[in-house]
């Protein structure tokens, strides 16, 4: 069942065969072939520009009122690509290696070849749209340096790297758009993948405005819709985020790659209040000269000022001497809440520990922290009214990526032929941990380079019928999704979607956060069901689904969320092993560090859905290591 | 805390608006704006009463999403803050907040605070990108481009499209989002090549759209979340002549002006009895405090209770 493709020979040549195997399709032809890519942020706007570049009819969708508000956007601190302009012994070959180890070898060797492969190709073709990346006085661009790798590879725009990128990006569309190769389709939300003679065929959209359903058909399907962290509730993701159109997909026939691999990213703003809505990341980049610390003591109280040196733990600093506070990650993340475990953390609920910068401030000035991370420290002021040049801010683990998603194979094909997924949707170059500044790398790698190869190339090698939305397929796909909506809406209980999302979260947070276990992943498996019920069954929505109506909208998310929630507990509750942001506290080193199990867990785990209640089936993917060693990943 | 807020309510676009008002109870400082509006909701879902619909998405100021009038100022009056990041700790208890959506031609109302902003899109379309199709950039290097450049483009970039320019504006212009852009790329050697047309088509299509022009109010720069300057208009309107210039040898396609709307057209005033005068805006961002202002009584607009 699980081919994934993927091209002989030594690794350095494989995207170069398989590139060249590729068949093509002539361009005087392309026009008459349509692509659905849906999502509009990097790797969807990427690829929908993209391919409307080659000529072929696209037809993009976003539930945003314009592609350019993407959570993309959100990206701080930057984008790895191996240039080697530093000359500190950077190559294709180093970032290969380093995101194969990063991810705690549970991805995909040839894929993350390719991805570090076409990464300079990406920094090339930003650079060429006017992504205002910062600069030194010579006028070449700067680097700097992210978690878990010894080179500075990263480039940046302040801390709004993400935001510039993806601008780039939706000019580039807008281009399409103008030149009439791109129709957007604003404010539309993918409810169902439809499914014609075993291959995808299109898609079945509400309007968000208006309520109407319709049908979009086409030849190839691509989802660039993001990751799931939302169903956590509480997450750096934003409030829209959500995980329907991967989950619909998947319960068309996709199956799902390594559900329980999320990123708990180590730097956000801690929780504040009952009320609060999302969690706010502080970019990585910050732990290039801030300096994590809790008391050494318990409980301690006193303002940080008042606590002397000597009283300070910089554990990360201790632990790990050679990467510091630069360890990748899961590591960062594990610590921080081993130490406030402990009763060490800070803060009024003791829930943080300190990202001090009053030594970078000491050896470089004022000044240059400022130009550094200004923007960052006005976020963190604006948040918590505290001065971070004074006081050393609180930080602590949020939700943030997840590794998993739709299996892909190396053409970034899903099972059901004709449906690819790109970007986060997809489960592919991570493994079971993500490297800082890579999302914004992958995400355009397959938007820019490696969608608009593989999709051609299906469309070129494939008997495609001529499909229209009056097809029967796409009148039953229309019929489910309304019956469904229909379902939300008669349940007439007495809590709102959002309450039902937070209960929901906090099961999910508690038992397949940070640390998981036997015991508690059973707890969450029996309680989700529960809850999952109850949502059917006393849920409240407002209005009618003929209007802009953001509580059903919302209602339909968190009713996906129910289910992915209980995968993500199954996947992890499976892996018996730890494996980098998946740690099961019966796996560990006898130092407390993740421990692989090679023997029995070396791959990927890609589930087949049964029906909603019913046990998934499990389907693996065995992962060889040729050219990265399988060995324990040491930051010490 | 305790407030009362009167929101703009508004079925669709066709359907009449009007103010109600809500009491919200139980508001702590260390809530963000729209969290006590999902509170608000909550409240009003239990109560089976329609939510007010509203955007917003990343809630961390970079999305876009967000925005609309607090008091008659846009995002609420916090220099470089959209809503999303206002927090309430800047609000007192007993406090009457008015909420209303940008009001403007260009942006007619979707729902409630929610407006159709589809009219920044086609002035991008128009010219706010550099054709550079995926494949044909030289190495990044290549072309270096002096820090000084790179800032000032980064500077006008940092734009995150979400309206409270136009809002702001007595005369709704979309001035200060075109001028954002044109300034990004065309401070850029990357963007030489289309720097004329880009000019004078994001110009024609601002024109088009029916937002109004620049009188230099610098009402626009005074709620910008962003902090965009409003020197960045001086280097639209330089870009504008030196284009008319460069193409002088053609016959001169000025933007047509499909109508140029005045001061009192642009804005849609439902209500002026409750528009603050710029002046108390203007006062109001300086003093970085958004007291409350004179509104009109409570059960002036249709109280729900």
């Amino acid at each position: 069942m699980l081919e994934a493709r993927i091209p002989s020979g030594p690794i350095e040549q494989k995207w170069d065969k398989c590139r060249y195997e590729m068949k093509l399709v002539n361009p005087a032809n392309r026009r008459k072939h349509s692509i659905i890519v849906v999502g509009a942020g990097l790797a969807g706007a990427a690829a929908a520009a993209t391919l409307g570049q080659q000529g072929y009819h696209v037809h993009c969708f976003s539930y945003h009122d314009t592609p350019r508000r993407a959570h993309s956007i959100a990206a701080q601190g930057g984008m790895n690509a191996a240039k080697n302009y530093r000359n500190d012994g950077d190559s294709v070959s180093r970032l290969f290696k380093d995101t194969v180890k990063g991810g705690d070898f549970r991805a995909r060797e040839s894929n993350v070849h390719r991805l570090a492969e076409v990464s300079v190709n990406i920094i090339d073709q930003c650079v060429a749209q006017g992504v205002p990346f910062a600069r030194e006085y010579g006028g070449i661009l700067d680097n700097r340096s992210f978690g878990g790798v010894q080179v500075e590879r990263t480039f940046y725009a302040r801390g709004q790297t993400g935001q510039q990128l993806l601008l780039g990006a939706y000019q580039a569309l807008e281009e399409q758009i103008a030149a009439g190769r791109v129709t957007m389709h604003i404010r539309s939300e993918l409810l169902d993948v439809v499914i014609v003679d075993g291959r995808a065929r299109g898609i079945v959209t509400r309007n968000l405005v208006t309520g109407e359903i319709s049908s979009h058909a086409a030849d190839v399907v691509v989802l660039a819709t993001g990751g799931y962290s939302n169903v956590f509730y509480l997450s750096t993701n934003a409030k829209a985020s959500n995980s329907t159109a991967i989950w619909r997909a998947h319960r068309r026939g996709a199956l799902f790659g390594n559900p329980c691999f999320t990123q708990i990213h180590p730097t956000c703003i801690p929780l504040s209040s009952e009320h609060q809505s999302k969690l706010t990341l502080m970019s990585e980049s910050l732990r290039n000269d801030g300096r994590v610390w809790v008391p050494k003591k318990q409980s301690d109280k006193r303002a940080p000022k008042d606590i002397p040196e000597s009283e300070r733990d910089y554990y990360l600093e201790n632990r790990y001497p050679s990467f510091g506070n630069l360890v990748p990650r899961d590591v960062a993340s594990r610590n921080a809440k081993e130490v406030c475990d402990e009763g060490r953390g800070v803060g009024p609920h003791g829930q943080g520990v300190y990202l001090d910068f009053a030594d970078a401030i000491h050896r470089l000035g004022l000044e240059t922290v400022r130009e550094k991370y200004g923007n960052l420290f006005d976020i963190y002021q604006r948040i918590t009214g505290e001065d971070a040049y004074t006081v050393p801010m609180r930080i602590y683990p949020a939700p943030h990526y997840t590794m998993g998603g739709l299996w892909v194979d190396y053409h970034l094909m899903t099972t059901i032929p004709g449906l690819f997924a790109a970007g986060e949707a997809n489960f592919s170059d991570h493994g079971a941990n993500r490297l800082g500044a890579s999302a914004l790398m992958q995400g355009l790698a397959d938007g820019y380079f490696v969608v608009p190869a593989t999709v051609p190339d299906y469309i070129a090698s494939t008997k495609l019928d001529p499909v229209d939305a009056s097809h029967t397929a796409f009148r039953l796909g229309e019929a489910e999704v309304k019956d469904r909506i229909n379902k939300l809406l008669a349940s007439n209980g007495k809590r709102s979607p959002d309450s039902f999302h937070k209960e929901l979260g906090k099961i999910v947070w508690d038992e397949c956060g940070m640390a998981r276990s036997d015991a508690g992943l059973r707890k969450a498996l029996a309680r989700i069901p529960e809850l999952r019920e109850e949502f059917w069954q006393n849920l409240r929505i407002v209005g009618n689904g003929e209007e802009l109506n953001q509580t059903l909208d919302k209602a339909n998310r968190v009713s996906d969320f129910m289910e992915i929630a209980e995968l993500m507990c199954l996947d992890a509750l499976h892996r018996n092993e730890s494996c980098g942001g998946h740690f099961r506290v019966e796996s560990q080193t006898a130092d407390g560090e993740a421990k692989r199990d090679d023997a029995n867990f070396s791959y990927t785990a890609a589930w087949e859905w049964k029906g909603t209640g019913q046990a998934p089936a499990l389907h693996k993917e065995a992962l060889t290591f040729e050219y990265v060693p399988l060995s324990q990943r040491s930051y010490k | 805390m305790n407030l009362t807020l009167r929101i703009w309510r508004q079925q669709s676009a066709t359907a009449p608006g009007r103010f109600v008002s809500y009491r919200i109870n139980d508001v702590t400082p260390e809530m963000s704006f729209l969290e006590m509006l999902d509170m608000l909701n909550e409240d009003l879902i239990n109560r089976q009463e329609p939510p007010v619909a509203f955007e917003h998405d990343c809630r961390e100021g970079i999305c876009g999403s967000c925005g609309f009038l607090v008091n008659g100022v846009a995002h609420g009056g916090q220099r470089g803050t959209t809503v999303c990041q206002l927090a309430m700790r800047f609000f007192n208890d007993g406090d009457t907040l008015t909420l209303e959506p940008w009001r403007a031609r260009a942006f007619p109302v979707i729902r409630d605070l929610i407006v159709n902003r589809s009219a920044f899109d086609r002035i991008i379309q128009a010219g706010g990108f550099i054709t550079a199709p995926t494949g044909s950039a030289p190495d990044a290097n290549a072309v270096l481009v002096p820090k000084e450049d790179a800032d000032t483009a980064f500077d006008a970039a940092a734009c995150i499209g979400c309206g409270a320019c136009v809002a702001a504006c007595p005369n709704a212009s979309a001035m200060l989002f075109t001028s954002a852009k044109v300034t990004h790329l065309n401070s850029l050697p990357q963007g030489q090549p289309q720097r004329d047309q880009r000019t004078l088509s994001m110009v024609a299509e601002m024109r088009n759209e029916v937002f109004g022009s620049c009188t230099n109010h610098g009402e626009c720069e005074a709620v910008c979340p962003k902090q965009i300057p409003i020197e960045f208009i001086g280097k639209l309107n330089r870009d504008l002549i030196r284009a008319l210039w460069h193409r002088r040898r053609e016959p001169l396609k000025i933007p047509s002006v499909v109508q140029l709307p005045c001061a009192e057209d642009a804005h849609e005033h439902f209500h002026d009895d409750i528009r603050p005068s710029q002046e108390v805006a203007r006062r109001q961002l300086q003093e970085d405090v958004p007291a409350p202002l004179p509104v009109g009584s409570p059960e002036h607009a249709g109280t729900s209770r």
